[in-house]
């Protein structure tokens, strides 16, 4: 056992946090609330290999594991770069190129060309992610997955909301999502749900530790009766509180990373929903006391918190929220008393 | 990033595990009465002699001074098997193995290492720790039990307080003030206190579980032999601390362990108890907190595996290892809370749940309380881990 960050996952982690202080410094990312994304910048994640990474050698990807992705999603979601990350990461992986009908998609998420977004299937009313932003569109049921042109859905009239909650995630009220044409089988569909609240979780775990940075950084510069703010155990034990939520999540989400490559000893159905559970009360939570620690200026537009805190909510309800894998949890403890 | 163990490792799981099969069967059930603290030290000496003539005891010390020299993650799967297979706890041999133990092997001469290492290990001796004080608690280092210089012995007068198992012990790891006028941290002495001395009385305390488990120590010119001494004189505060370093993340596995047992227990107890026409398990607001403790149950296992890998390899553990004891106190007091609403009123006497549980519900409930106090209490943790851990200035 060896549950450390390897060679290449520090590497990884570095390069990935190295791109985005170049690349999605935090003037560029808040541009793309009002200009849309980058599409140049997103290829350049592309580039990096960002997308490519847990697609197989075999269709022309990088064959790395979902522990892989989950230190390449930490730092993302930390930097907030907006877009469908996950969707995008999931098209590449699990999708083939062997001919069926998403190749073209996935290849192209692969490369960066393609930016797909996802939702799951609901009836009546729904708010998409990022129709402005993608491509296409996945939509996950039971049956599998399927795809709709993101063009076809924008045309049909649905506007984006004039005020989405995390103004870097664009949402557009949709009547009714169309069926669109199969990609992928129940099977897949499932292990797209699984690895995309992992992903999240991944992402969750960046934003909380993000949030922390910088209410930690604030509460050592801010003075207020004459000493740092920091020096002030209310503030401290604050940060404290979320340093420790931020360690925890860490831990499950590497770990269901880790067992979903195989390398655990656990369930790995059971460590994702330890790790959606955790994201979910976390990274809103921190966002939250970011927000505390920076008083007055925490509620401004201006100073990150608040993207921190929106983001994390929008994540709370992308692939299955805390409140569903508790339950499922709870399940398989009741359960064994049947 | 790999939680598979190494062939090495398994192997040494499945011969713990045999070895334990092949012993637990004689193993009693721990004593009926938790206030009989001669019938503990009995049990739970007899257990490490038991470790100990099989060559498991102090897997974690060194070989040279018999130890198993175990890594940290063989550690890990000691006190994970041992735990699950209901093996007795460390109990009344926690400071020796822990703390007293580990002090000696960094600190004390060769001679003072030959005459106290082994019948720890042994079981043979038990020992407390003499630290707290009626007026230094979470500022330990503001103690004044004083220790006047006598020739080749200290003369030890003054009061420590919440010693537990003080009253079964042989030792005593004992803090004492040296020099009064210097800085507080560099006037502190580390003494090994024979408890058998003359001037020692032992009061013992009633807990809030209504055992005698820890005691007041009244220390009447207690003559202690200069050769007692740990460490230089006046250096006991670092002689104390080196301790810290010997952590390996393992400190809370056997607790870990304990309460997944109890929250799946729990989880069926749930499911016998009714209210009116429903079960509490068909509560949704129970269910899910019974799933949100899975989660943070099984992430501070994850937690753990973190920090004893980190300890593996660069013999420390990270940011991790300071963070850990805050999470488990908060997720353990919360369970006990599910636990209460769950019983109801049959979660009203302590051992006994109308038959619905074999485990102790409600003692737990009771002991949890001593997880944001003992061993340094949660605020104090918070201090820590904001100032070193996350740089933020002190409060003066
Ligand atoms: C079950 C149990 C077993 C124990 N066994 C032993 C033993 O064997 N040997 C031994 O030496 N000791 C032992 N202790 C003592 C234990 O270490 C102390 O209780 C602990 O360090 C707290 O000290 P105190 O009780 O004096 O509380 P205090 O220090 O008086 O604290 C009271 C309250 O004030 C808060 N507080 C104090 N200072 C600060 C601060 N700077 N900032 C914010 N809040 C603060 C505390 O967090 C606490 O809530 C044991 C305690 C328990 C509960």
């Amino acid at each position: 056992m060896d549950f450390e960050l390897n060679e290449d996952q520090e590497a990884l982690a570095e390069g990935v946090a190295a791109l985005c202080a170049g690349r999605f410094d935090i003037e560029t990312v808040r541009a793309m609330a009002t200009d849309g994304l980058d599409r140049r910048r997103w290829t350049e994640l592309a580039e990096t290999g960002v997308f490519s990474l847990t697609r197989p050698e075999s269709d022309g990807g990088l064959g790395m594991g979902w522990a892989d992705a989950v230190v390449v999603l930490e730092q993302l979601g930390r930097a907030l770069v907006p877009g469908p990350l996950v969707a995008t990461t999931l098209v590449a992986a699990l999708i083939g190129s062997g001919g069926d009908d998403g190749s073209e998609i996935a290849e192209g998420a692969a490369q960066g060309t393609m930016v797909v977004g996802t939702q799951e299937r609901s009836p009546g009313r729904c708010y998409v992610e990022f129709l402005p932003w993608i491509d296409a569109l996945v939509i996950s049921d039971d049956e599998g997955l399927w795809c709709v042109d993101a063009a076809s859905l924008s045309t049909a009239g649905a506007a984006p909301a004039a005020h989405p909650l995390d103004p870097l995630t664009p949402v557009t009220a949709v009547a009714e999502l169309p069926q669109g044409r199969r990609i992928a089988d129940a099977d897949t569909a499932a292990q797209w749900r699984q690895c995309g609240a992992l992903l999240t979780a991944a992402l969750q775990l960046g934003l909380a530790a993000g949030a922390t940075d910088l209410a930690v950084e604030y509460a050592k510069q801010r003075e207020q009766f004459g000493r740092p703010i920091g020096a002030f155990q209310a503030v401290k034990h604050r940060c404290a509180d979320m340093i420790t939520r931020v360690e925890v999540l860490r831990a499950a989400v590497y770990a269901a990373g880790t067992t979903l490559d195989g390398n655990g000893v656990d369930d790995p159905a059971h460590s994702v929903a330890v790790a959606k559970v955790l994201a979910s009360s976390a990274a809103a939570a921190c966002g939250k006391d970011s927000v505390q620690v920076h008083g007055g200026m925490g509620y401004t537009w201006e100073v990150d918190a608040h993207l921190y805190l929106k983001r994390a909510w929008v994540n709370d309800h992308t692939f299955g929220d805390g409140d569903h894998y508790a339950e499922q949890l709870a399940a398989g403890l009741i359960g064994r008393y049947q | 990033m790999d939680l598979c163990y190494t062939e090495a490792e398994e192997a040494f799981r499945d011969e713990l595990r045999a070895w334990l099969n092949s012993v637990l069967g004689d193993i009693g059930p721990t004593p009926a009465d938790h206030t009989d603290l001669e019938a503990r030290r009995a049990y739970d000496t007899s257990w490490q002699r038991i470790l100990y003539d099989a060559g498991y005891a102090g897997i974690h010390w060194p070989a040279e001074f018999g130890g198993r020299g175990s890594t940290p993650t063989e550690h890990l799967i000691f006190l994970e098997e041992t735990e699950r297979a209901g093996a007795p706890y460390v109990g009344v041999n926690f400071v020796g193995q822990l703390h007293a133990g580990p002090t000696l092997i960094a600190e004390a001469t060769p001679i003072q290492q030959s005459a106290h290492l082994a019948p720890i290990l042994s079981g043979d001796h038990v020992w407390c720790q003499g630290f707290s004080e009626p007026g230094s608690g979470s500022d330990l280092a503001s103690l004044t039990t004083r220790a006047f210089d006598d020739g080749d012995h200290y003369v030890v007068t003054g009061q420590k307080i919440w010693t537990s198992f003080a009253q079964v012990a042989d030792y005593c790891e004992l803090l004492v003030r040296t020099d009064p006028d210097a800085p507080k941290h560099r006037g502190i002495t580390w003494l090994i206190m024979p408890m058998d001395l003359p001037g020692i009385e032992i009061r013992p305390i009633v807990t809030a579980l209504g055992a005698g488990e820890f005691a007041e120590m009244f220390l009447d010119e207690v003559r202690i032999p200069k050769v007692n001494r740990v460490g230089d004189h006046n250096d006991g505060w670092r002689v104390t601390m080196v301790t810290f370093a010997f952590e390996r993340g393992t400190a809370f596995i056997s607790e870990i362990i304990a309460s997944q047992r109890l929250l799946a227990d729990l989880a069926g107890v749930a499911r016998k108890v009714t209210r009116g026409s429903a079960r509490a398990s068909d509560d949704a607001e129970i269910r899910r907190e019974l799933g949100r403790l899975e989660a943070e149950l099984d992430a501070l296992w994850s937690l753990t595996k973190r920090n004893v890998s980190q300890a593996q390899r660069t013999g420390m553990v990270g940011p991790g290892g300071s963070v850990f004891k805050l999470a488990y106190a908060d997720a353990r007091k919360r369970m006990s809370q599910l636990a209460e609403r769950i019983l109801g009123r049959a979660g009203l006497a302590i051992g006994d749940t109308l038959d619905l549980s074999e485990l102790d519900h409600v003692g737990e409930r009771i002991y949890t309380l001593t997880l944001t106090i003992a061993a340094g209490t949660s605020e104090i943790q918070r201090n820590i881990v904001g100032e070193r851990l996350l740089g933020l200035p002190k409060d003066r």
